[in-house]
């Protein structure tokens, strides 16, 4: 079993929807959070709320999309909460919005999606998972979505960047099946988030799953993780503590 | 030798020179596996690097340039002060940097300043500076402002990514610890499975050069490190058994060797001729100048007539020197 007592946890996303409440449950969980997103007020936010609490957390603020900021998030982190010991490819950018089909969609638009969505994780990863398995300890969860795997008329750009990141996890678990890391994709399902009401304004926020309840099922995974499939697709609405 | 004057696109051509009982084998670093034994033990530095070049200016407004040397509180760092210009001008020639005074303000950007606590006995141009930011502040601060440290033989400017090792974790050192610089994984892993364990210890390895002859001569200055337990218990069990302990750069070597004062720290060891080495048993290190401070180092593994031919055969064999040039490889059963 995972124990997050004293743990460095970095998430990106990390003020707004599943990284905030994950960000919250974790540092409740005596984890010691790093938290990265690009505007700094939401971010300080988050930070104080969870302070206030008696918990340990920083702000990092950063685009997971630009390269250059790699080593910088990274670097904050361990400086700042220690060697990262669970890494949460959180932060996701839509695409077009309002959602667009694929010959509407712009190149740009595709284009910044990866980058946020499948490049800036792999970015993070290559940074991170040295250590973890030196250390041989290290989960790395990635937030995907049904989208990954549903072909849904006007997801592409969405949808094909997490159904690469899905592939990704595989990939990395099966290249260090063993080594000390541990990698999982993750469905989340829907939420009651800004991206969701972005992508879906006329969704009602009562259908939706909250970001707490999703969040509380992550921390299950990640601290079974060592009773997961190395690699594993998990799709939040279906999971069961083992 | 010649400088290896930009990171190395392709680091499966890196060269290895192999040196066990008195002889010598030109190798690569893809061989390193082939010159391991299961049991043996490869420790390296985890450190990652920090961009610890700060370009700044003083009250009268005359620019000068920080490097950082180390963390000595949470606002407290101790840096080397150079004067105009930049890693261009090869450090012996910068022009000196104005006199500091304690309490004087250093000018980094509008709202990141350093305030000088002090200096320290050896020279004028080594301050503690007490930063105006601390926390997360201080750090992004840091890598907002701050550049790899960098030297005149290099043809372009570093970027952070390429002063980082694959297995880099928290940002203690001010120069990349380079002697791990072409390790891979595919590389690291054919080694484990191999059955050499390899293990981290963290240490903030520190400039290579200042410049200051009077700095220059004493280094290296103290440098924080810190060895984890189960680094500790896999060097023991390496030690009693027929495994090897092999070090991937000195800044291991001088962390492993004052473990006896405990797991963490600062240490003042300096390796030398005479140097009787308690713990460590191999060296993967940088091809090193007769005339740089690594050169001495490496006495504490071989006598001097071995290193004279060791340095003979880098030099006529066109191996590439600094910190993304070729490796050397020592044994010292």
């Amino acid at each position: 079993m995972f124990d997050f007592n004293g743990k460095s946890v970095l998430i990106t996303g990390g003020s707004r929807g599943l990284g905030r409440a994950l960000a919250r449950r974790l540092s409740a969980e005596g984890a010691k959070v790093a938290l990265v997103a690009r505007h700094q007020e939401e971010l300080d936010e988050v930070v104080r709320e969870i302070r206030k609490q008696g918990g340990t957390a920083f702000g990092i603020v950063a685009d997971v999309g630009d390269k250059e900021s790699v080593y910088p998030i990274v670097g904050q982190a361990a400086a700042l909460a220690g060697p990262v010991d669970v890494l949460i490819n959180n932060a996701s950018a839509l695409g077009p919005v309002p959602l667009q089909l694929i010959p509407d969609t712009d190149c740009e638009d595709f284009e910044r999606a990866l980058q946020v969505n499948t490049i800036g994780p792999f970015r993070l990863i290559k940074a991170v998972v040295g250590s973890m398995i030196l250390r041989k300890t290290g989960v790395i969860v990635n937030i995907s979505s049904d989208a990954a795997v549903e072909a849904y008329p006007s997801w592409g750009v969405y949808g094909a960047s997490k159904a690469a990141l899905d592939h990704l996890t595989r990939i990395a678990a099966a290249e260090m099946a063993d080594a000390g890391a541990r990698f999982f994709s993750v469905d989340p399902g829907e939420m009651a988030t800004l991206m969701h009401a972005q992508a879906l304004p006329d969704a009602d926020p009562a259908d939706l799953q909250s970001p707490d309840a999703v969040a509380e099922k992550i921390v299950t995974m990640i601290r079974e993780s060592d009773r997961i499939a190395n690699g594993s697709r998990l799709i939040a609405s279906e999971w069961r503590p083992l | 030798m010649k400088a290896a004057r930009a990171p190395r696109a392709d680091k499966t051509n890196v060269k290895l020179l192999v040196v066990k009982d008195g002889e010598i084998e030109d190798s690569s670093i893809e061989r390193l596996p082939d010159h391991l034994r299961s049991g043996d033990l490869l420790v390296v530095n985890d450190a990652a690097t920090l961009p610890a070049s700060l370009p700044a200016r003083d009250a009268r407004n005359n620019r000068v340039e920080l490097r950082l040397t180390k963390q000595l509180d949470e606002r407290v760092w101790q840096a080397a002060v150079f004067g105009a210009g930049d890693w261009r001008t090869p450090t012996e020639d910068r022009p000196s940097p104005p006199r500091f005074a304690q309490g004087q303000e250093i000018l980094i950007a509008p709202d990141f300043r350093a305030r000088v606590r002090g200096e320290d006995q050896l020279s004028g141009r080594l301050l503690d500076l007490e930063f105006n930011l601390s926390g997360e502040a201080l750090w992004r601060s840091l890598y907002q402002h701050g550049k790899p440290v960098q030297y005149s033989y290099l043809e372009d400017e570093l970027k952070l990514w390429s002063v980082q090792n694959v297995y880099s974790s928290r940002p203690w050192a001010v120069e990349m610890p380079s002697a791990g610089h072409a390790l891979s994984w595919r590389l690291m892993l054919r080694l484990i499975r191999k059955g050499v364990q390899v293990v981290p210890l963290t240490h903030g390895a520190g400039l290579s050069s200042t410049g200051d002859v009077r700095i220059d001569l004493a280094l290296p200055l103290a440098e924080r490190f810190e060895i984890p337990l189960s680094t500790m218990e896999a060097v023991r069990r390496t030690s009693v058994g027929a495994g090897r302990v092999i070090a991937v750069g000195t800044s291991v070597v001088r962390a492993l060797e004052s473990a006896d004062q405990g797991p963490s720290g600062f240490t003042t060891l300096k390796l030398g001729p005479g140097y009787e080495r308690k713990i460590v048993n191999g060296l993967l290190t940088g091809t090193h100048d007769v005339s740089e401070s690594h050169y001495k180092l490496l006495q504490a593994f071989l006598p001097e007539n071995i290193l004279a031919l060791v340095s003979r055969h880098l030099e006529r064999q066109d191996y590439l020197t600094h910190e993304f040039g070729d490796l050397c490889l020592i044994l010292a059963e």
